[in-house]
């Protein structure tokens, strides 16, 4: 299962970017097999509907869930309508790195 | 977010026709659909009628939950010919599955669930359930089980919690949504009708 996280920076020691549309990248990881992919958000400088393009280019990449610090009101019921699940961490003292620490013990632990 | 710059999201978001905002249901429906008994022989298989979520909303919004056009048009956020036209569609739909003797299935169209939102005491994160269908019994980040359920959406951020109007439903008076007051508490003024929700 693929999680994205919203990045600031493109490295696994950046902080968690609270914004979703707008942050500066997104960092992937597939709980199945450990594969981590970094990609830099094309929309992080779009003034109108970053949210939603970002929400077409993840689900395009399969994502199940993505963590970010917040979801606007536009993008919320996109994910909603294509099952895809909001994790909210209004806590960008976490670093990518840690999170994905956090979501390999919880998905680890389940097989 | 300034009044000016409020109206301009407004009108954008009005004349920006691709992109669709999802249409809200507030009652799944309990099954998927209707099957047929009885006469049909198995080697005639006839396509199923396919009744789509606002359809079946339209329907038990009129003729169920006995609203008149105007009402449900309010709560299901869509015009009034909108309405008539999705509700003479479901009609038109469950008639022919009635005469033909053909399956419905109902079906998710542009709508989506409020789904229900949990807060991790144990790391701190909110989360949404989006399989409406299977309950949540851990954290997806850390994996805790100490969760519990919001009842009020506490996630939106402020600004667009404010955008949300409280409607009367019988003669369509509207006020500001008071964050953590559910509309339903509240009566117009007018008519003492329970209010509800409507997004912009
Ligand atoms: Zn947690
Ligand atoms: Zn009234």
């Amino acid at each position: 299962m693929k999680i994205a996280i919203t990045s600031q920076g493109n490295s696994l020691e950046s902080k968690l970017d609270q914004r979703f549309g707008h942050c500066q990248f997104f960092v992937t990881y597939d709980s199945d097999n450990g594969t981590i992919e970094i990609i830099p958000n094309p929309y992080h400088n779009v003034e109108e509907q970053a949210g939603a393009l970002a929400v077409k280019l993840l689900s395009s990449k399969n994502v199940a869930k993505i963590i970010s610090g917040e979801f606007g009101l536009k993008v919320k019921p996109m994910l909603d309508s294509l099952k895809i699940q909001m994790i909210i961490l209004k806590d960008d003292s976490k670093t990518v790195q840690t999170i994905i620490e956090m979501l390999n013990k919880t998905y680890s632990k389940e097989e | 977010m300034n009044h000016s710059s409020l109206y301009l999201y407004r009108t954008f978001a009005r004349f920006m026709p691709r992109l669709k905002i999802p249409r809200k249901v507030n009652n799944p429906p309990k099954v998927k659909g209707f099957k047929p008994y009885g006469v049909i022989s198995e080697g005639e298989k006839l396509d199923p009628v396919i009744l789509n979520y606002e359809e079946y909303e339209a329907l038990k919004m009129c003729d169920y939950d006995m609203y008149n056009h105007h009402q449900a048009s309010i709560m299901m956020n869509v015009s009034r010919p909108t309405y008539t036209r999705i509700y003479a569609s479901a009609r038109m739909k469950i008639a022919k599955a009635f005469v033909e003797g053909r399956k419905i299935e109902i079906e998710g169209g542009k709508v989506y669930f409020d789904s229900n939102w949990f807060y991790c005491k144990s790391c701190g994160c909110h989360f949404n359930n989006p399989e409406i269908n299977t309950s949540v019994s851990a954290c997806p980040l850390c994996g805790s089980s100490e969760i519990e359920q919001h009842f009020e959406d506490t996630t939106t951020s402020q600004e667009n919690i404010n955008d949300d109007m409280c409607v009367c439903p019988k003669c369509g008076y509207t006020k500001k949504h008071m964050r953590g007051v559910p509309c339903r508490n509240e009566r117009c003024p007018s008519c003492n009708t329970p209010l509800v929700r409507q997004n912009p």
